[in-house]
């Protein structure tokens, strides 16, 4: 996975030591070609570097304004640094406003996720090796989920968690979105690939079919786990539309809903703003740069071509 | 096959059981309590006590076709999907090709930037680009007073506006997309390509005629799923412009949670929600069907 050649080289020739250059005739000689595809290989890392960087920009533009004093940030022109760099609005935020009680929410929301994905691993197993009546029309209804828009549910999905007097919960506001027909898709298309042999002989050395999910299926199926896991905590960390909808308590509210508190106030105080949206982003930045290749990986194992 | 006789016949159902369990009760039961709450006059009072809720027959239906904010609202869904599909399709797809093209590690460091946005929660997005919209310390206008051009209304001049809310949800939305194409891309045997360029074709010809063809499946796939979330279209004029100004960047899924959550008016809004579901699911297998014939040469 770490070899630097380039998909486009034709001949398996070794690459010229000398920094490559872009000839001004492309030739048809094998060298010629290769040349021409590391001076383009260049070109394009140029191109995506600056896609990358303006992309990318309105992050830095957050992390830089989230240290700049009140009087900086609303100054005009603005500047990217600040001149008096001050970390007292990360303070407020956990001293003054709540975002402690938030953050501590928010990770009660991504914990119960976590059931969630065994759930959703469970069914995706065994709609991949099982055989059993109704198999197919309820896959057909994991499917059919996909289509169906959060904002169609809401109303009477508020109405269901009322009536199960579920609202003003943290389990309230975790529930709707536990469960995604696109994680049990994706699930059941890696744990295809595992080979029946292998959980036959199992069987036959007399494990039980939970013993066999739990030791053999679940290692097995740790891409796609990793993947599913990190979607999974980006959707709880994020979690805004039903914390706003199911909590009126502010003792329940996620680090989203509490953003959106401070958002009416964006004439105010943009650093105090810039520095709750960096509580936010930031963690999940570090988780997923961390599992990042995972989830590549994952996504190309479960078949998705 | 000799599985099922193996296992016990409760095992799946106990396996699927909790995730179906929870799918069913808030994926396809609030669909059908929105197609019966259509068909009713329900609102604050009826949520108080169901003896308040009276049958209302198509009429919420007939007021939804006759309403002028509706049509607006459809209008607007419209023209956000025409904008934004193909531009997050292609977006994603050619940045992805781009990105495939060397597995140095130069190469793999630029994916994490161009995934930044998709994971990062739509509030903070707001609060950023909130901030960067902004008319009177804003960057983006001084950017344009260095090239000596006016300031401009980002957020409040009704056709802009429409652009502006469009254009954070495309920069948001290639991420994960980029993220199946490159996993796709890994599943293209590199052999086709060697095949290719030792007939004679450059890197442009084999993409287009051998490297695309292969991620059929894959753009399939992100084309449906990217249509689907574009008449959905909810969170960035949500949290950006409120569906201001004057309406302008009111989707349909605005227009319903504004319907249902700050008038109350559930059984109208439910009607509403119907409308859009099958909307989707209507353009959804006319894409499936039109793809499946062209499969089939």
């Amino acid at each position: 996975m770490s070899s630097t050649e380039t998909p486009t080289l034709v001949i398996p020739e070794p690459q010229p030591a000398s920094p490559p250059t872009l000839p001004l005739r492309p030739s048809l000689s094998p060298r010629g070609r290769a040349r021409r595809g590391t001076g383009v290989t260049v070109l394009v890392a140029l191109a995506l570097a600056a896609g990358a960087l303006i992309t990318a920009f309105p992050f830095a533009w957050m992390l830089f304004s989230s240290v700049k004093p009140q009087s900086e940030s609303i100054d005009y022109p603005p500047k990217l640094f600040a001149d008096q760099p001050t970390l007292e609005y990360y303070v407020r935020l956990f001293t003054e406003l709540d975002f402690d009680r938030y953050l501590v929410n928010t990770l009660i929301v991504v914990l119960i996720g976590g059931f969630g994905l065994l759930f959703m691993a469970m069914a995706g197993y065994a709609f991949a090796k099982y055989d059993f009546r109704g198999k197919s029309g309820l896959f057909f209804l994991v499917l059919a989920t996909l289509m169906i828009p959060v904002q169609v549910t809401m109303i009477p999905t508020y109405l269901i968690l009322n009536g199960m007097k579920l609202t003003n919960t943290l389990v309230g506001i975790a529930l709707p979105t536990l469960i995604s027909g696109f994680g049990i898709f994706l699930f059941r298309q890696f744990m295809s690939t595992i080979p029946t042999e292998l959980l036959e002989a199992a069987r036959l050395d007399g494990a039980s079919e939970f013993r066999i999910f739990a030791t053999i299926v679940l290692p097995i199926s740790k891409p796609i786990l990793a993947v599913q896991a990190v979607l999974a905590f980006i959707g709880g960390w994020n979690s805004f539309l039903w914390p706003l909808i199911i909590a009126s308590d502010q003792n329940l509210y996620t680090l989203s809903v509490g953003l959106a508190l401070l958002n009416q106030q964006i004439a105010v105080n943009p650093s105090l703003q810039m520095a709750a949206a960096c509580v936010q982003v930031v963690p999940i930045l570090i988780v997923f740069l961390i599992f990042q290749r995972y989830v590549v990986q994952g996504f190309a194992l479960s078949g998705l071509k | 096959m000799s599985i099922a006789k193996a296992a016990t016949k409760a095992t799946p159902y106990v396996f699927v059981g909790p995730a179906m369990l929870l799918l069913i009760a808030f994926g396809v039961l609030p669909l059908l309590v929105a197609l019966v709450v259509s068909f009713t006059d329900m609102d604050i009072s009826g949520l108080a006590n169901w003896s308040n809720i009276g049958f209302a027959g198509t009429a919420n239906y007939e007021r939804l076709f006759a309403d002028p904010d509706f049509g607006q609202a459809f209008g607007n869904t419209v023209f956000f999907a025409l904008i934004g599909v193909p531009s997050v399709v292609i977006v994603s797809l050619a940045v992805a090709l781009l990105l495939a093209r060397s597995n140095s590690r130069f190469f793999r460091a630029l994916r994490a930037f161009y995934f930044i946005p998709a994971i990062t929660g739509i509030v903070a997005i707001a609060l950023v680009w909130g901030y960067l919209y902004n008319t009177q310390f804003g960057l983006f206008n001084w950017l344009l007073s260095l090239v000596g051009l006016p300031p401009v209304q980002w957020l409040s001049d009704p056709l802009l506006a429409k652009f502006s809310v469009a254009f954070v949800a495309i920069w948001r939305g290639t991420g994960l997309n980029i993220i199946i194409f490159l996993a796709a891309l890994q599943g293209v045997p590199k052999e086709y390509r060697e095949a290719a360029a030792l007939d004679g074709a450059g890197s442009w010809r084999t993409t287009w005629s051998v490297v695309i063809p292969l991620l059929r499946f894959a753009i399939l796939f992100v084309t449906v799923t990217t249509v689907i979330a574009w008449l959905q279209f909810f969170d960035e004029p949500f949290v950006l412009t409120d569906g201001g100004p004057l309406g302008a960047t009111t989707s349909m899924s605005i227009f319903l949670y504004k319907e249902g959550f700050r008038l109350n008016q559930f059984g109208y809004a439910s009607a509403g929600s119907v409308v859009l579901f099958i909307v989707i699911a209507l353009v959804t297998a006319l894409q499936l069907r039109s793809r499946r014939a062209d499969v089939e040469y």
